[in-house]
């Protein structure tokens, strides 16, 4: 709470600007206010939180593989560590990074004075850490946190589960109603608060790219609440839905969990495309590069999202005709896909461009995301997906779309935005430092992974073979590497929070959108009237 | 980009054969031994160039405006922002190098799934940690565990050439044979691999899944359990030996044999000693990874047999948990798994290790009678 009352200060301070009411004093301010940013700024100070603990657990399983053999943890400790790795990076780290990007930056790019449903909003959020107590408190019980992967397959989630399995059932029920009700509000923002003038196709690309995201959610996060609630009836009121010997079957887990989870892993990216369209264009000096294709683009992959789930399960026995249909369904994802990034890049062609620290992430965005993107093309290929599958390829494959993808996107971000948010400049020979030793540190710690699963590394295991020896400690100095280097990122923007060369309304002199109109720190209410769009 | 790929193929095995241990700083992947897996290796590799040229391109183009379009070397800004043509063209191109690679993907996929007219058939069925073989025409089968000593894992001792990749008991196929194997498992999710086969195939409770390979070249190849299974998931190796086919049906013949033998065991008679030392290896290979060699447990999960009740009273409520296992729980039905001898050795074992000193013991004719009335 100190660093929430360091970052707010700024917005705090300059409320008087407006004639409305400011913010209320102490505690009653976070926990009962309906306002988008002190909203947005809770969800990103709360991911963060989730990022540190998460890649903290990410710093155990590494030290674990370091070397083979056993040496820190037991494997059924080091079960527990990838499990809730997963599940706090997924649900904790990256979705409400993006859902506080989107608190804080929708009602200032279409023009309205806050989100649609406020109250629902805070309710949304304070829900959050309700849920990740529930799910961080099962380490601490007998038995264990849960031990079965992030995708938790039945039946080792089910028959095989740890006692705390329903606890994290309840988890995930708590989340998936957070992520429904954020969803509902930004569709219901998106659809109804637009300033007069702002047509759909005169949407900032975020908004779309959230817009679209939104209705993914929705689409899917009730799919997940189906999968666990059919988990915790076979666990505790004795159905067999996942249970063979009742005349069950564990393939339908599967079925179900891919079908939320492939569009999640869309949910994940989509707005960090929206983003990452800004900043290369603002420090390109140079409007976007086909706009309308890129919104085509983006819808395209959200619909083939939902027919592609089972190429997740290849090797699960999938008829050949079916194993056809979604191989082919997926290669396709590549054509929208290959389309964004041939904007961007032609977005850069003949601009003038600099390299500020968003521009750094986005860059390195566009690069390493290309890569997870060929590795993913890769791994379409369904016969070739029989050796890759459950390897570290695929590990260094989603590390390769969600950690330079989501997570550098989301940093871009904060820096693009920071000015806007706080009213100060960050430092930006620090930005570059934190950017440089976290491209170095990122690729050290995943490239090594591809060759490791190649030469045949099964992932999700605690000691290996000892030809994967040397790769497995590259990996891991690339990843303490990368770990520590966040702290200097939370370093960076407490400083900037507390203070700095102010920031003018528009720092960024190639930035385009209704933000930028608005002074720096932007007040605590904007948009009370809307603004006239062009 | 064939010739690429050949080219590759050639190289990469040229290094495998060279250094039969595999290097160490190993980075692709390895063609295998198998028309299967030599085809997935092509395909692989078609891929993955086809990736580097797109990457060459689009980079390279956006490494040239990084360079020469930076606005401190005095660029000016165009301010273009469409162009339907070559924005169909480069949705295009990608579709149809897309159709191109779908075609050969094809193919393969469909000879993969071609499990008809084998030779032998092979049951494989996962379990919490090991891998059961039975050969279906040929009346036998056993287990297959890890062998590495824990001594190895916990770093007591150096580690041996093929640390954690090795087993007590291989599985045995013969060369140049299309071998079928029909997989299931006894538990959680298991999947099979050996990567030089260009096999994996989940293993899955009720479902019996299929997939074939035929090898040409004898040898050992090595792979492990790919799906998570449980703590021990990294400590379930897969070791096949391919071996020519009159060595096969000479060890094909010697396990029959075994199998017959093993089945007259049961009808001995035995004494509390005998069973107690057959118990102790049974129990280190079957139960020991949960219930711990000292039978200590891992309590929720794993309870601890010294001391309990279950292995120190009620003799029936003992082998009715061994041999029938108990639903909700990790505990399996080992009736099916251990043979009448192993299944009373183990139980008398429980019942007088660690100070269980009950001075009971059970025979594999009592087993043998309690599972026939049990399944009337």
């Amino acid at each position: 709470m100190a660093v929430t009352g360091v970052f707010m200060s700024a917005v705090a301070d300059t409320h008087s600007q407006e004639h409305h009411h400011g913010p209320a004093k102490g505690i009653s301010r976070w926990l009962l206010t309906t306002n988008h940013k002190d909203i947005g700024s809770m969800y990103l100070i709360f991911s963060f939180a989730m990022f540190l603990l998460g890649g903290s657990m990410a710093m155990v399983i590494r030290a674990e593989l370091f070397q083979p053999g056993l040496q820190i943890v037991q494997p059924e400790f080091f079960n527990q560590m990838t499990t809730m790795h997963g599940l706090i990076m997924v649900f904790g780290a990256v979705m409400p990074a993006f859902v506080g990007l989107a608190n804080w930056m929708l009602p200032l790019m279409i023009g309205a004075p806050d989100m649609a449903l406020p109250r629902m909003n805070n309710w949304s959020f304070w829900l959050l850490p309700c849920a990740f107590l529930i799910l961080v408190s099962t380490l601490f019980m007998e038995g264990g946190a849960p031990n079965f992967g992030w995708t938790f397959y039945a039946p080792l989630s089910t028959t095989y589960g740890p006692p705390s399995t329903t606890f994290f059932i309840f988890a995930i029920h708590i989340m998936g109603v957070s992520s429904i009700m954020g969803a509902i509000n930004i569709i219901a923002t998106i659809m109804n608060l637009r300033a007069p003038g702002m047509t759909l196709m005169k949407m900032p690309l975020f908004v779309w790219t959230w817009l679209i995201t939104a209705f993914l959610l929705i689409a899917v996060m009730p799919v997940l609440a189906g999968a666990v609630t059919m988990m915790l009836m076979d666990i505790n009121f004795g159905t067999s839905f996942f249970d063979a010997s009742g005349g069950g079957d564990p393939v339908l887990f599967q079925h179900v969990f891919w079908f939320f989870g492939h569009p999640e892993v869309y949910i994940m990216i989509l707005p960090a495309f929206g983003a990452i369209s800004h900043i290369v264009s603002a420090f390109s000096r140079k409007p976007l590069f086909g706009y309308a294709s890129m919104v085509y683009a983006v819808g395209a992959i959200a619909l083939l999202s939902f027919i592609v789930w089972a190429h997740h399960m290849f090797t699960v026995g999938v008829p050949l005709a079916g194993q056809l249909f979604f191989m082919y369904a997926t290669m396709l994802i590549a054509v929208p896909t290959g389309v964004k990034v041939f904007n961007w890049v032609t977005t850069m062609f003949r601009g003038s461009l600099t390299f500020e620290a968003p521009m750094l992430f986005a860059v390195a965005f566009i690069i390493l995301f290309s890569i997870g993107g060929f590795s993913g093309l890769m791994l379409a290929i369904a016969p070739a997906d029989f050796q890759y599958h459950d390897t570290y390829f695929v590990v260094a494959h989603f590390h390769y779309v969600l950690v330079p993808g989501a997570i550098f996107g989301i940093f871009a971000s904060a820096y693009f935005w920071l000015p806007k948010w706080t009213g100060h400049m960050y430092d930006e020979t620090l930005a570059k430092t934190h950017f440089w030793l976290s491209f170095i540190g990122m690729n050290l710690a995943f490239f090594p992974m591809h060759f490791l699963g190649l030469a045949g590394m099964p992932r999700r295991i605690p000691d290996y073979a000892l030809q994967f020896a040397d790769f497995n400690m590259v990996s891991s100095i690339g990843a303490f590497m990368f770990g520590a280097t966040q702290l200097l990122f939370l370093f960076i923007v407490v400083k900037c929070a507390r203070g700095g060369e102010k920031a003018p309304a528009k720092p960024w002199d190639g930035a385009e959108g209704l933000e930028w109109t608005l002074p720096s720190p932007a007040p605590y209410h904007t948009f009370t009237t809307p603004p006239d769009i062009k | 980009m064939r010739a690429y790929a050949k080219r590759a193929t050639a190289l990469a095995a040229g290094l495998s054969s060279s250094s039969v241990v595999m290097a160490d700083w190993t980075m692709n992947m390895t063609p295998g031994v198998t028309g299967i897996s030599n085809q997935i290796f092509s395909l692989h590799m078609t891929i993955l160039w086809i990736c580097v040229v797109i990457g060459v391109v689009v980079f390279g183009v956006m490494f040239w405006s990084i360079f020469a379009h930076r606005k401190s070397r005095g660029h000016k800004a165009a301010n273009f922002h469409e162009h339907t043509v070559i924005e169909v063209i480069w949705t295009i191109i990608p579709f149809a190098i897309l159709v191109a690679m779908a075609i050969p993907a094809t193919a393969t996929l469909i000879e993969m799934y071609d499990t008809t007219e084998s030779d032998v058939d092979i049951k494989v069925t996962g379990y919490q940690w090991r891998w059961q073989y039975e050969y279906i025409n040929e009346d036998f089968g056993y287990f297959s565990s890890l062998s590495t000593p824990r001594a190895q894992i916990e770093n007591r001792q150096a580690k041996g050439e093929n640390y954690l990749l090795e087993v007590d008991n291989p599985l045995v196929i013969p060369v140049g044979k299309k071998v079928r194997f029909l997989l299931t498992a006894n538990d959680v999710i298991h999947s099979w691999w050996v990567p030089d086969f260009g096999v994996k195939k989940d293993a899955i409770p009720g479902f019996i899944n299929e997939t074939w390979t035929r090898v040409d070249k004898p040898g050992t190849y090595r792979g492990q359990c790919t799906e998570l299974c449980g703590k021990d998931h990294g400590f379930m190796p897969v070791v096949v030996e391919a071996v020519p086919e009159e060595e096969y049906n000479a060890w094909v013949a010697s396990q029959r044999e075994a199998a017959e033998k093993e089945r007259q065991l049961t009808q001995k008679d035995w004494t509390l000693d005998e069973l107690m030392v057959r118990g102790e290896k049974a129990y280190q290979t079957a139960c020991a990874s949960c219930h711990q060699p000292d039978g200590t447990g891992m309590p929720p999960a794993f309870p601890a047999l010294k001391g309990s009740p279950i292995a120190t009273s009620d003799m029936a409520a003992h082998i009715d948990i061994v041999v029938n296992g108990k639903s909700g729980t990790a505990m399996q039905a080992f009736g099916g798994q251990l043979s009448e001898v192993d299944l009373a050795a183990v139980i008398t074992y429980e019942r007088n290790a660690w100070g269980n000193n009950t001075g009971e013991m059970v025979t594999p004719k009592e087993i043998f009678d309690y599972k026939n009335q049990g399944s009337q």
